[in-house]
């Protein structure tokens, strides 16, 4: 599936050290891109780890939209030695490697069929900078000076973006100035600039922002009106946390009286993740917005008192940024391997409200429809994020809030409710979504109830007794179901004469709908369905039924979402064909074309 | 409530506390715990107390965690909130009340395996928080629902019921107290109720992770002889020598505290706690004093009881967070979002 690469369509990819500064300088030229107007993604491909190991950055620039990631690189900039000979091997035949001329590359480097551009970096900035750690920082700025030249990047822009970047900092903004200017001129003295691909200002970008769904998500639950966080750091979630103790920094802060400040929310660094969502329990009971982030392996510790909450129906809303299980697995690589894990959180008979943004954009606006759902329902509600879409920055339509928006906080009585009622009885008297009335601590003596984690009846009275206690958990499964109807709709693209259908759900977004083109180049049209919620909406199963053959897109290892699917709608499980990349990598297009193309020919 | 019915017509007429109310409105469902436990007293003393500092009901949230002291807050002040949750997280679930709801008074009740075992490590840091709520562990030195097992409460070389005598060393909740920074310290008997009464209610007044420790033998599992847990073995090694009163803000002083000889330690709302017949170089306000007394005590095999540190002043959860003192669940979404405006202007910064 080779394919020429072009003014705005090509692929780099960035080989680092880690710990040695080289993110901010790939950041610089995937924004300053960015900023040229042109589609473009950035994906860290990042070790756990500190100091000293491999790490990749891949930019990917295409005029036509699809920001996936690409698995051919035309470009690949090859800064790390330990790493020279993979990736060498990597570079699309025809394509460049950009390496540090100061020192000779290896005869068994090089290839025939590929271009090298040496560049002398570390001893243009051993000339030109005197700090050790500048030498070292300067190198990256430098590589990325030579990039603008070779990909015809737009240097004012870049420059500006770095005036940006330290403008409280003179110092460090003349020398990153100077790094840049530097490569820029050797590139353009030695190599033919720009390069056969290169990067052509649009207009396409203005309505757009560039942002990873760590931030957006902590803006959606600022905006929610979350108060109350009780959280314990974990890679790739822990920036949720960052972000939203920033914003609250910037916007939650309340002048009580001159120069003195307090806050409108309380964030609590907790001793585990058993604590975190202890206290997301404790703030959502006394009626608080509150909400934790984690990823799988503090879902697994949660599992207790997520069943807690199902049962005696407490709202909260558990952010699970995905990374590689299982146990620590690889806590810097891509997965979507906690599906089944959140849907069925705890021991017993429980299921949960997930819902599963796609980029960026929709975390914002699903981390927001969490808090209203936990509370219409008064359950937990996940927001099933990933790396992928955490920690990259992805360009995504600009947020917009609508001032009128009214929080659903749910069915809760206040005095003035109980003072018109004989006696409250906490789970008794449901409404058409099967959900009670609840009071928080505080209200009236009338509405005072005992939670209780053992069972219990629909008057909330201990019991041991099967018919009431059935009634209880009976009616937890309806209200369940009813949320089908509430939580986001499956997102459905079809193209008339189809009779393939792709499901997928999250981050697998981009890469399926770019591999829904390809395949129509390849005569072979699909629908697209992604899941954006459990429980399920029936138009599931009639977009499976309705197509003779069916993929299910996922990333894990043992196809979560297409067991829960079909177990939740009774689908056979045959009626499906699962696509699974579970490496720890964003999906790529190819990998789904590959493999239905594949399916195709056997059958 | 205790185990044992009240008559629906009171025999004398009950007093009324500056509320109005009587004790029976401080009281909760019968007891389903065994005839003779030590918790059934400490409930009688819980709703005693709050009767006595005449706290309404709503303005009171109990919670527990699992175990036979964790049944115990649906036995007293039916008409406050609730919240029975699961083994040892207790103190996680009240941290998070508590940071979302400041306006109510807080009491945990919990047991030396809930609190010391599963939940040591929930317990400790809402201690170093300093999580403004009253934490009373029931303490048994056994589980009792699960039948005779030696928690971490339990002495080296006290016998359970069945099975070998106690080999591992105990955990002590007020030396643990006393390491991480706990700011009220008191240890009482349930078998004593004019001590722990005015405990509690220090407790309650107290702004701060008050800890109260109450012996509180198991008369199904850990009440036999050659237990340290037992009433018999607990009233001959008690040491009752830190003798306290606690005299509530509005309260007139009685001439019955002799304020001569005591020492006082004003709460933050006012209350005064009297520190009467203090061992001799016996100082409650300080840590290092408090420990030597304890360590001299546990070498002699004696179990001092009584209020025996305090702390007052000390930053809680709200005054290390910053929060505002309007109580964080009663704030609106007004309150609370930026609006469209700012998240456009925060977005310039995004591109």
């Amino acid at each position: 599936m080779s394919t020429a690469p072009g003014v705005n369509d090509f692929a780099l990819k960035l080989a680092n050290v880690n710990g040695t500064g080289s993110a901010s300088a790939n950041g610089l030229l995937m924004q300053s891109i960015f900023r040229m107007g042109v589609p473009v993604s950035g994906k860290n491909l990042f070790p756990s780890n500190i100091q000293g190991l491999p790490t990749w950055y891949e930019i990917r620039v295409n005029g036509a939209g699809h920001t996936a990631r690409s698995l051919e690189y035309h470009l690949m900039v090859a800064m790390n030695a330990q790493t020279y000979a993979q990736d060498v091997a990597s570079v699309a035949s025809g394509g460049y490697v950009l390496y540090d001329s100061s020192w000779p590359l290896d005869d068994d480097l090089i290839r025939e069929d590929v271009n090298y551009l040496g560049v002398p970096l570390a001893a243009m900035c051993r000339e030109h900078f005197t700090k050790n750690r500048e030498r070292i920082l300067m190198k990256n700025v430098a590589y990325a000076g030579a990039l603008v030249a070779l990909l015809d990047i737009d240097l004012d822009i870049v420059s500006t973006l770095l005036a940006e970047t330290f403008a409280k900092n003179e110092a460090l903004r003349e020398s990153n100035q100077r790094a840049l200017r530097l490569g820029y001129d050797v590139a353009r003295e030695n190599f033919p600039c720009p390069l056969p691909f290169r990067v052509e200002a649009r207009g396409e970008n203005q309505d757009s922002i560039l942002v990873d769904g760590n931030t957006a998500i902590a803006l959606g639950c600022l905006y929610a009106g979350a108060t109350v966080v009780g959280w314990y750091p974990i890679t790739p979630a822990t920036a949720v946390m960052d972000n939203f103790i920033a914003l609250c920094k910037r916007y939650r802060r309340v002048e009580v009286a001159p120069g003195e400040w307090e806050n409108n929310y309380c964030v609590i660094q907790a001793e585990d993740e058993i604590a975190a969502i202890g206290m997301v329990l404790g703030a959502s009971w006394a009626g608080a917005r509150a909400f934790t982030s984690t990823a799988g392996p503090g879902i697994s510790l949660m599992n207790e008192l997520l069943g807690l909450a199902y049962y005696t129906e407490i709202p909260a809303v558990v952010v699970d940024v995905q990374r590689v299980g299982p146990s620590t697995g690889m806590p810097t690589r891509t997965q979507q391997g906690d599906l089944l894990a959140c849907a069925y959180a705890s021991h017993g008979d429980t299921r949960h409200i997930i819902v599963i943004p796609a980029d960026p954009h929709e975390a914002f606006e699903f981390a927001v429809a969490a808090f209203d759902l936990a509370e219409r329902f008064q359950t937990p509600v996940f927001v099933l994020s990933d790396l992928d879409i955490g920690m990259n920055d992805w360009i995504v339509p600009s947020l917009t809030w609508d001032d009128s928006f009214v929080p659903n906080r749910g069915r809760v009585l206040h005095d003035e409710d109980l003072a018109n009622m004989r006696e409250f009885f906490r789970y008794a008297h449901e409404d058409d979504d099967h959900v009670t009335a609840r009071t928080l601590p505080g209200s009236d003596e009338k509405g005072a109830y005992f939670i209780r984690g053992s069972g219990h009846d629909r008057f909330g009275r201990y019991t041991e007794e099967s018919g009431a206690y059935l009634q209880v958990v009976d009616r937890l499964r309806a209200k369940h179901a009813s949320a089908a109807h509430h939580v986001p709709a499956p997102l459905e693209v079809r193209r008339p004469g189809s009779r393939v259908g792709l499901v997928t759900m999250g981050s697998c977004d981009r890469a399926v709908r770019e591999a829904i083109e390809l395949l129509a180049e390849q005569g072979v049209d699909c629908d697209y369905l992604r899941v954006r919620a459990f429980p399920f909406a029936d138009s599931i199963r009639d977009f499976v039924d309705s197509h003779e053959s069916c993929f299910v897109i996922e990333q894990n290892r043992d196809a979560q979402l297409k067991s829960l699917l079909t177990v939740e709608l009774s689908l056979t499980p045959a009626s499906m064909t699962s696509i699974l990349d579970y490496g720890g990598f964003p999906l790529s297009a190819s990998t789904v074309v590959e493999a239905v193309l594949a399916h195709q020919e056997v059958h | 409530m205790p185990s044992i019915a009240k008559p629906r017509i009171p025999l004398a007429p009950l007093a009324h506390n500056d509320l109005g109310l009587t004790i029976r409105d401080y009281e909760g469902a019968m007891s389903t715990l065994c005839a003779g436990c030590g918790h059934d007293s400490v409930t009688a003393a819980i709703s005693l107390a709050f009767f006595e500092l005449s706290i309404r009901p709503r303005d009171i949230a109990k919670l527990s965690g699992i175990g036979c002291s964790s049944k115990t807050p649906t036995y007293f002040i039916n008409g406050a909130h609730g919240f029975n949750s699961a083994h040892g997280r207790m103190a996680a679930i009240a941290t998070g009340a508590i940071a979302a709801q400041r306006g109510l008074h807080y009491i945990g009740v919990s047991g030396d395996g809930d609190s010391l075992s599963i939940g040591l490590g929930h317990l400790s840091h809402a201690i170093r928080r300093n999580v403004d709520m009253t934490y009373i562990i029931e303490n048994n030195g056994v589980y009792g629902l699960t039948k005779g097992q030696v928690s971490p409460s339990a002495d080296v070389g006290s016998r359970p019921k069945k099975g070998d005598p106690n080999v591992v060393p105990p955990i002590d909740p007020m030396e643990l107290g006393l390491a991480l920074g706990a700011t009220f310290l008191a240890r009482g008997f349930s078998g004593d109720k004019d001590q722990l009464v005015p405990l509690i209610k220090a407790a309650v007044a107290h702004r701060g992770f008050a800890l109260l420790d109450v012996i509180s033998p198991c008369v199904s599992f850990n009440d036999h002889e050659g237990s340290t847990k037992s009433y018999r073995f607990f009233r001959e090694h008690e040491v009752h020598e830190i003798e306290t009163d606690f005299v509530p803000q509005r309260a007139e002083i009685r001439s019955k505290i002799s304020s001569d000889s005591a020492r006082a330690v004003t709460m933050h709302d006012g209350s005064v706690m009297y520190f009467r017949a203090l061992p001799e170089g016996y100082n409650p306000t300080d840590r290092v004093s408090v420990e030597a007394y304890l360590a001299e005590r546990k070498a002699m095999g004696e179990v001092p009881t009584g209020l025996l540190f305090l702390r007052e002043g000390a930053p809680d959860l709200h005054d290390m967070s910053g929060t505002v003192s309007r109580p964080l669940a009663d704030l609106d979404l007004a309150d609370l979002c930026p609006g469209n405006d700012a998240l456009q202007r925060l977005q310039e910064s995004f591109r």
